[in-house]
Parts: C-alpha cells; sequence; structure tokens
C-alpha cells in the first residue's frame, strides 16, 4: 500500500479527499488552492505567522510532565498544554494562519463554522485582530449547551448565525457556512476549523496545526534526551489537534499514534460520533472520507456531550491513517471522559476540555510498559464546559 | 438517442424543465407530479433525489428534502416507485442529487437502475467534472446516461469552453451566485452574465436555472438560452391548497399561457 501521508495535488491521501464542491464553489476553492502552498511556506508569511503564535496566541505552550497521572498509569505521562493557548485551545494556531492568508489574498470578510464555539471564539478573535467582518454560523444545539462561547464571540464583535437544520449541530453549520460561501465568493473567506472540507483545506489546516509536534519534537529532546515518545494520544473530531501533534512523527513508525474519538452513549447505541469505529466511505463536506450514513447513503446524526466531537465525517488524513494501519484509532463514551476529566482535575490541577477529556479516557484503555513516555494532547480547557462538570460532579466526590 | 439530446435537437427555444423532489410533498406523489407534469405540456422534469445534507439549495427544497425523507423516500424506494414511469411519460428525465446516496448505491449498479427504468440524465452538482471524468465518464457511457455539468458565474471563459467541449445534452447555466431559490427579477449585473455566456456560442445547449420563478423571469431567461429549469418556486406551489393536477396545470399555465 502507498503510505505517504501528505495529500497529492489533488488533495488526495491514498483513497481519501479531493475536493467534491458544487461548480459554484469550484473557483473560490481553486484560487485558494492555487496560492496556498506558496504563501504559507514563504519567508514572508511564516516571519508574521511565527511572531503571531509566540506574541499573540503565547506558544510554545508547555510540556508538563504529569506526575500523579503517571503513577497512576504507570508510565511517564506528558501533557502538551494546547490549552495554554489564548482564546484556550489549539484552534487559534490554525485560525491565525488562514486570516494572514486571507489578508494576502485581499478578503474582507470571514465566515466560519463552530461546533464547541472555540473554533468561532478563535476566528472571532482574529478577526478583532485584523479588523475584519465575521460571521459565525453555529448549530443552534450547541449554542444552547456552550453559551459562554457564544457571548465571547459576540463580544468579540463576530456575528454569531443558528443552524436550523438537522441535529443543529456542527455539520448543520458547516452546510450553511458553505451555503454563504456560495452566496459571497468575492469577498468573503471561509476559515474551517478543522482538517475537513475540500482540498486544500485538510492539508493546509494540518500544516498550521503541525506547529504542536514541531515543538514537541524540542521539548521532549530537552526533557527526555530524545525526541520520539512511544504514544502520542490526542482527540479527533474533524482531528486537527490530532493532525498536527501527530504531524512530524507521521513517519517515524517508532512512535504510536493514537487518535481517539467520541463514543457518545456507546459505539453500537446509536447515539454515537465514533466515525472511523461505525463510518463507511462516502463524501461530505467536500472530502471523500469516512463519514456515519444510513443503507440510503444520508448522513445521520452524531451524538456525543462534546460539541467538538459531534460531528459525523472526519478529516481523509485520519480517514488514511486508519485504513494503513499507521494510527490507532479507540474511542470513549460520554462517562468516561467525564470520568477521565475529574482525574486530570484532582490530580494535577487542570481542567480541561470535553473534547481533550476524551484523549485521557484512552490511558485506562492502553497497556503501558513502566518505562513508556506517553504524550497528551491537551488541545483545549474547560472553561466552556463549566456547566457539564458541576451536574457530573455528584458522581465524583 | 438518449432522450435529452432528442429534445434539443428537436425544440431550440422556450424549453421548460421543472424540478421537483421526490416523495414530497406526500412519499407517493411522485408518478402523479410526473403525469401532471406531463399532460401540462412541459418539456422535460427533474427528479430530485432528496439529500440529507442538500448544500448547495437554499431554504424550499432544504425543506422538501428534509420532509420528504421524513416521509422516507429513498433511492431504492424511488427506483420502485419509478419502475413503470415510461408508461406515462416519454419526456426526457433526469435525477438530481447529490453524490453521497449515489455513490453509497454504488456507481454501476445506480447506472444500471437508471437505464432500466428509463432515466436519461443526471445533475449531481457536488460530483465536479474532473472527477466525473475520472472515475465515472466510461460507466455513464456504457449506460448511455448524460452527465449534465453546471456552470455559474463565477466559472471562467477558458473553463467554460472545456467544459462545453465534453458536455452532453445541455449545460445547466446557473443564474447567480446563490443557492437554490426562486427570485421575482434578474438584475442588470445577471442580464449582462446571461449575454456574455450567450455571446460565447457554445456548442451545447444551455438552460438557466436557480431564481427563476415565474413568466417574467422564464422569458428573460430563454432570451439568453434555449430554456429554463424551474424548482423551489414549483415546490412552493405544491404546498397550495387544492386538487395536485389544478395546482399543476395552473403553476405552468401561468408560466406558459
Ligand atoms: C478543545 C477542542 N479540542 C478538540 C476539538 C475537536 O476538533 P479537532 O478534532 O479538529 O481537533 C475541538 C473542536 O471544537 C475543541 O474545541
Amino acid at each position: 500500500m502507498n503510505e505517504t501521508f501528505i495529500s497529492d495535488k489533488n488533495g488526495y491521501y491514498g483513497e481519501f479527499g479531493g475536493a467534491f464542491v458544487p461548480e459554484m464553489l469550484r473557483q473560490n476553492v481553486e484560487s485558494l488552492r492555487a496560492v496556498y502552498y506558496n504563501i504559507i511556506e514563504s519567508a514572508e508569511f511564516k516571519k508574521e505567522f511565527n511572531m503571531l503564535l509566540s506574541d499573540y496566541a503565547g506558544r510554545p505552550t508547555p510540556l508538563f510532565f504529569a506526575n500523579r497521572l503517571s503513577n497512576k498509569y504507570g508510565a511517564k505521562i506528558y501533557l502538551k498544554r494546547e490549552d495554554l493557548n489564548h482564546t484556550g485551545s489549539h484552534k487559534i494556531n490554525n485560525t491565525i494562519g488562514q486570516i494572514l492568508l486571507a489578508k494576502k489574498m485581499r478578503k474582507t470578510r470571514i465566515i466560519a463554522e463552530t461546533g464547541a464555539g472555540q473554533h468561532g471564539v478563535a476566528t472571532a478573535t482574529v478577526c478583532a485582530l485584523m479588523g475584519m467582518e465575521c460571521v459565525v454560523y453555529m448549530g443552534e444545539t450547541d449554542m444552547v449547551r456552550q453559551e459562554p462561547n457564544v457571548k465571547r464571540m459576540e463580544i468579540l464583535g463576530a456575528r454569531v448565525v443558528p443552524a436550523r437544520c438537522g441535529n443543529k449541530t456542527l455539520k448543520d453549520a458547516t452546510n450553511e457556512a458553505l451555503r454563504d460561501w456560495i452566496c459571497n465568493p468575492e469577498n468573503t473567506f471561509y476559515i474551517i476549523g478543522s482538517v475537513v472540507g475540500p482540498h486544500p483545506y485538510p492539508d493546509m489546516v494540518a500544516r498550521f496545526q503541525s506547529v504542536i509536534s514541531e515543538e514537541l519534537l524540542t521539548q521532549l529532546s530537552g526533557k527526555e534526551g530524545i525526541e520520539d515518545p512511544d504514544y502520542i494520544i490526542a482527540c479527533v473530531g474533524g482531528g486537527s489537534n490530532a493532525a498536527g501533534i501527530f504531524y512530524h512523527y507521521i513517519n517515524r513508525k517508532n512512535v504510536r499514534l493514537v487518535g481517539v474519538e467520541a463514543a457518545g452513549e456507546g459505539v453500537n447505541t446509536g447515539r454515537t460520533a465514533a466515525t472511523i469505529s461505525v463510518g463507511e466511505p462516502g463524501i461530505i463536506h467536500g472530502s471523500k472520507t469516512l463519514l456515519m450514513q444510513n443503507e440510503d447513503g444520508q448522513i445521520t446524526e452524531p451524538y456525543s456531550i462534546s460539541a467538538g466531537l459531534d460531528y459525523p465525517g472526519v478529516g481523509p488524513l485520519h480517514a488514511w491513517l486508519a485504513k494503513t494501519g499507521r494510527a490507532d484509532y479507540l474511542n470513549a463514551t460520554d462517562k468516561e471522559a467525564l470520568t477521565a476529566a475529574y482525574e486530570l482535575i484532582r490530580l494535577e490541577g487542570i481542567i480541561p476540555a470535553l473534547e481533550s477529556a476524551h484523549a485521557l479516557a484512552a490511558l485506562g484503555k492502553l497497556n503501558f510498559k513502566k518505562t513508556d513516555i506517553v504524550v497528551v494532547n491537551i488541545s483545549g480547557r474547560g472553561d466552556k464546559d463549566m456547566q457539564a462538570y458541576i451536574e457530573a460532579k455528584k458522581m465524583f466526590k | 438517442m438518449n432522450r435529452i439530446e432528442k429534445l434539443f435537437k428537436t425544440k431550440k427555444k422556450n424549453i421548460l424543465s421543472i424540478y421537483f423532489t421526490a416523495g414530497y410533498p406526500e412519499l407517493n406523489h411522485t408518478l402523479s407530479i410526473i403525469r401532471e407534469l406531463d399532460k401540462s405540456g412541459v418539456d422535460m422534469i427533474e427528479i430530485g433525489m432528496p439529500f440529507s445534507d442538500p448544500v448547495a439549495d437554499g431554504p424550499v427544497i432544504q425543506r422538501s428534502s428534509e420532509k420528504a425523507l421524513h416521509n422516507g423516500i429513498s433511492l431504492n424506494l424511488l427506483f420502485e416507485q419509478l419502475a413503470r414511469v415510461r408508461e406515462i411519460t416519454n419526456l426526457p428525465l433526469i435525477f438530481m442529487g447529490y453524490i453521497n446516496p449515489v455513490f453509497k448505491f454504488g456507481i454501476e449498479n445506480f447506472l444500471h437502475k437508471c437505464s432500466e427504468t428509463g432515466i436519461d440524465g443526471t445533475i449531481i452538482p457536488d460530483l465536479p467534472v474532473e472527477e466525473y471524468r475520472k472515475s465515472y465518464e466510461p460507466l455513464y457511457e456504457k449506460y448511455n446516461i448524460l452527465n449534465i455539468f453546471l456552470i455559474s458565474p463565477q466559472t471562467p471563459n477558458e473553463r467554460i469552453t472545456y467544459i462545453d467541449s465534453i458536455a452532453k445534452g445541455f449545460l445547466y447555466m446557473v443564474s447567480t451566485t446563490a443557492t437554490t431559490g426562486a427570485t421575482n427579477n434578474f438584475d442588470d449585473s445577471q442580464m449582462t452574465y446571461f449575454k456574455k455566456f450567450n455571446d460565447l456560442n457554445l456548442k451545447t445547449p444551455k438552460l438557466i436555472g436557480f431564481g427563476i420563478s415565474n413568466k417574467v423571469t422564464f422569458n428573460q431567461a430563454c432570451d439568453y438560452s434555449n430554456g429554463a429549469i424551474i424548482g423551489s418556486a414549483f415546490i412552493r406551489s405544491l404546498d397550495e391548497n387544492g386538487p395536485l393536477p389544478e395546482i399543476i396545470h395552473r403553476f405552468i399555465g401561468q408560466i406558459r399561457d
């Protein structure tokens, strides 16, 4: 099997990827595809991008040795602290990159979709920074369960537009954003929040997020004298934080890459968002990938307690990493995620995002050796999830 | 010869094509709608295959698709409903929908069924020309089904020329940078675009779609093309009170009279 993990010129990772967009979007996507690589790999762009990552977002994010968690699981567990970024998650890495690109392409209006609201907040933030108009689409269900983030976006000057179709979650918000882009092709740049969508988005977003693994290489050398951990664990919604922390390790086959999807109430309950476990090949939001669908090819409604993982597709890179066996994909239920979150809170004093809690839940599902070095990506912080944690408190004295 | 090609060979002006969503308003309306459209004198019929996530569609077709799926329509059931469609109409029939249900059905299986049923073509907005050529074209040719390409106001001239060179049947010229939906009037910039497009003197016939709702917009579109496609406005009319045949004949009558 051909095992390159960089997409080809048509945006394919093996059989997954591509750009399945209607003719009305073709020109937008094509003009982005034609310029993105040269712009983002240019010295000038990198200089500005890196300056904002360090001085504005607060990078590099720390690599923290979690002593008590390590004792509990019998391995050396490090946490990559993406939760300490400005705006509280890894999403800012990508939005800084894309807004710089939008400016270079002379676009004046930004649109975005959001699930948990983290990508929406990160987009609204860079729009404020750059003085650009910002419209964020968000499912009505998500607007209720992630209300603090709706308010944050509005304070930052963004207009939050509810998506009222389907389950009113991330998939429906993405549909609305795509429709907006069809209607406003001239002035609008669509900042997609994960490694999903038509080519070149999956590759572009992975490149912006790859700063996570780039830092990890040097941070781990500093602490352990080696660049390669035994395991890297990250949660997977669309898959951008996972793509970012896997990126520089993909061809280092001695490092086990583990993605963790949201099982919701359980993989086989019909109330799940574990796309790689239950999905089949198909086309969603412009890319061929694995997706949750019924026998008629209708996309089925996902479910997870975590709005950021509540998506019926997955980035084509992950579909390919799963198919080739390069990465393993586990899943964690709502309850397992809540338990893992409380464990981190009480052992290390860190309140993770519900999404990141799914990655932590994998610690109990893997058999470590005492000497194993394990890195867990804490993709975001839990401020937005306080309501869920407060409600779960009686479970964890 | 494929029925679509035959139509464009014999009729050059004022072609009227109507889109409706299969399974809407009621699950079993599919054949009755086709029968009445045939009797009312339309030239071609587009049968919408509902999809859960119709990103190129505006609110009316989103809603009709959602309702149709709720009613229980599926591609399998649609083929069953249409098993004897050729006993009631000789008009060209086109399936319009999104790629995922077709992909799931299996492309060869789908085209085989289309050909058995008497479907003449497909319009699949999210199947780009390039993907069609790479993976689908030989099968379409094998079953003599035409895949109709879209052209939008954003499509550059050299790409229009390219698409024209490989197109069969007709070009679906999207009238505006918007999703599907009805408008009451075309503005100057749209008329300029129609004219510019018409002046390219393409080899393939063309129909204008998106935003056509009444006699005015239909005639405006026909001035610069071989005809036009009406979708959302027709679907909205199906919500009116009264017997289906009456509604359909009244609607088509208002466009044509
Ligand atoms: C904190 C956090 N982690 C993870 C995700 C999931 O996205 P991805 O899989 O693209 O990293 C989200 C999405 O909203 C998030 O907010």
